[in-house]
């Protein structure tokens, strides 16, 4: 731990802040301790007196578990690891190569998750109240195991449309899972290190970053994007639906994203639209 | 000036003449729709009642009121309207999982399972929620009127604590009795292969919604406590669910 602020929870107004973990302090002498509580989160629980602030799930550990989890359940039942399928089964592999490239693809797109929690995201909140991580983690990691569980079926039935179906999607996902880490790039290099100015985002020299002049969070288009593309490349009915909420959750995000933007900036160009181009 | 303030109050009593009439024209169509639910259901009363004297048995008597059951439960789903457009002051969802619990308990188990149409658990369900609901909206409707007979209210927040865990036991008792079937002829279910890579299990589906009732029920029941506490002590009556 860095630098931890304590805020005050009605006011947002910084109280103090602690940058040698350790001390015994009061902060305010109005109210003595018994009366004080710290929270993580501002509608969270109060924090015990034994907890201990750098063993508390915060920012970046809260992503890493909800992507971990996807990409290590999808390898269990692409390895079939067993009581999954019929034991006859058991650490075979499908005889499909779209699966195989399935596979690939759906694990780059948690590691690329992963890597960039790691390096690339700067958080602008560093905390996550308990009762989301086990709603999120649940949703993540249930339909990673649905999907996977029929993708790597082994009465799996292969894209109708065939080789042709599969490079058309193969594209898409690729093209989608670029454009999603440049704006992922360009987002970062927008606020540098410790800043707080916002600002708005601006098409830069990468091509994949134009799309910036059509659409407020071009991340989320993209990441639909990715995600129709493997569902058309694996024809599997729980992928779309994973789709389809993902593309539902992040409209309501985008579209929340779109209203603050335009409230914080007067000069907002006024073309774009908060995620589909012209349409959402 | 003059005329701009003039404009001004106009707008504002046309807004509010719009909301008044607005208003009025809501309560009467609830006022229409709750009348109208409750007779419903004393049909449906009735029916069984003359059924049971005429024939001395409760075999045959679902198919006897099938359609009508059918027509006013499936009726209740303009109650999710109700909240959605705002003129009743409940949770949509709350509502929408009550009433889609009672479309699926008789759609989807009831109708479709011929077999268990006549078992003893589906008439005490249905005894149940014919109680429950004659109650419910004469409680409604009494209310709308502004004239609620204390023993209305009485009945509402007091006859589910009885009503309530006879109902679920009759839902599940039935949900139980149709397992078998739906197992041996694998009805509403999908396998593997087919080319949207998906499969349903309405087998197993059935004990997820029997497992269901578990945390659901207990929710439901004390909630229910809680708005009686309130409004039997004396303390105002909100219709609204948290």
């Amino acid at each position: 731990l860095k630098h931890v602020e304590i805020l005050d929870a009605k006011t947002k107004d910084k109280l103090c802040f602690l940058d040698k973990v350790g001390n015994i302090f009061t902060f305010n002498p109005q109210w003595y301790p018994a009366r004080q509580s710290i929270r993580l989160d501002p509608k969270g629980k109060s924090l015990k007196d034994e907890d201990v602030l750098q063993h508390l799930p915060v920012g970046t550990t809260v992503f890493l578990t909800e992507y971990a989890g996807p990409l290590l359940i999808y390898l269990m039942f692409y390895f079939r690891v067993p009581f999954i399928y019929a034991p006859k089964y058991d650490f075979t592999t499908s005889k499909h190569w779209v699966v195989h490239l399935a596979c690939m693809c759906h694990s780059f797109h948690y590691v690329k998750r992963l890597l960039e929690t790691l390096f690339v995201h700067r958080f602008s909140h560093g905390t996550m109240p308990l009762r989301n991580i086990f709603k999120n983690c649940t949703y993540y990691w249930g339909f990673a195991a649905w999907m996977a569980y029929y993708i790597n079926h082994p009465l799996y039935t292969p894209p109708i449309y065939g080789e042709q179906q599969i490079r058309l999607a193969l594209i898409v996902f690729l093209f989608c899972q670029i454009g999603n880490f440049s704006i992922h790039i360009a987002l970062r290099n927008l606020r540098p290190p410790g800043s707080k100015t916002r600002k708005i985002p601006y098409p830069t020299k990468n091509p994949f970053t134009w799309i910036f002049l059509l659409v407020s969070c071009p991340n989320y288009t993209y990441e639909l994007g990715s995600w129709l593309g493997f569902t058309l490349m694996t024809q599997c009915l729980p992928v779309a639906a994973f789709t389809l909420v993902g593309f539902i959750q992040m409209t309501v995000w985008a579209k929340g994203k779109h209203r603050s933007y335009l409230k914080e900036f007067r000069d907002y160009p006024t073309l774009r639209s908060p995620i589909l181009p012209f349409i959402l | 000036m003059a005329s701009g303030e003039e404009d001004g109050t106009v707008e504002e009593k046309e807004t509010n003449n719009k909301k008044r009439t607005k208003g009025a024209i809501a309560t009467a169509w609830l006022t229409f729709y709750n009348i109208a639910m409750t007779a419903g259901w004393l049909v449906l009363a009735v029916a069984m009642v003359r059924y049971y004297l005429q024939k001395g048995t409760h075999k045959g008597l679902y198919r006897n009121i099938a359609r009508t059951l059918k027509f006013f439960q499936t009726f209740a789903l303009l109650e999710v309207g109700h909240c959605a457009i705002g003129i009743v002051r409940t949770s949509v969802i709350v509502t929408g999982v009550q009433v889609c619990s009672r479309i699926f308990m008789v759609w989807f188990v009831t109708n479709s399972i011929r077999q268990i149409q006549n078992e003893e658990s589906v008439i005490l369900f249905v005894v149940v929620w014919t109680i429950t609901e004659i109650t419910r909206y004469s409680f409604y409707t009494f209310n709308l009127l502004n004239h609620l007979p204390y023993f209305i209210k009485w009945a509402r927040y007091n006859m589910f604590i009885v009503m309530y865990p006879l109902g679920v036991i009759g839902e599940l008792l039935t949900i139980h009795a149709s397992l078998p079937y739906v197992r041996r002829s694998g009805m509403y279910s999908l396998r593997l292969p087919n080319k949207y890579n998906v499969s349903f299990d309405y087998y197993y589906f059935l004990i997820i919604v029997m497992l269901s009732y578990i945390p659901l029920f207990p929710q439901l029941y004390f909630h229910m406590l809680r708005q009686r506490r309130r409004v039997l002590h004396g303390e105002i009556v909100v219709e609204k669910d948290e």
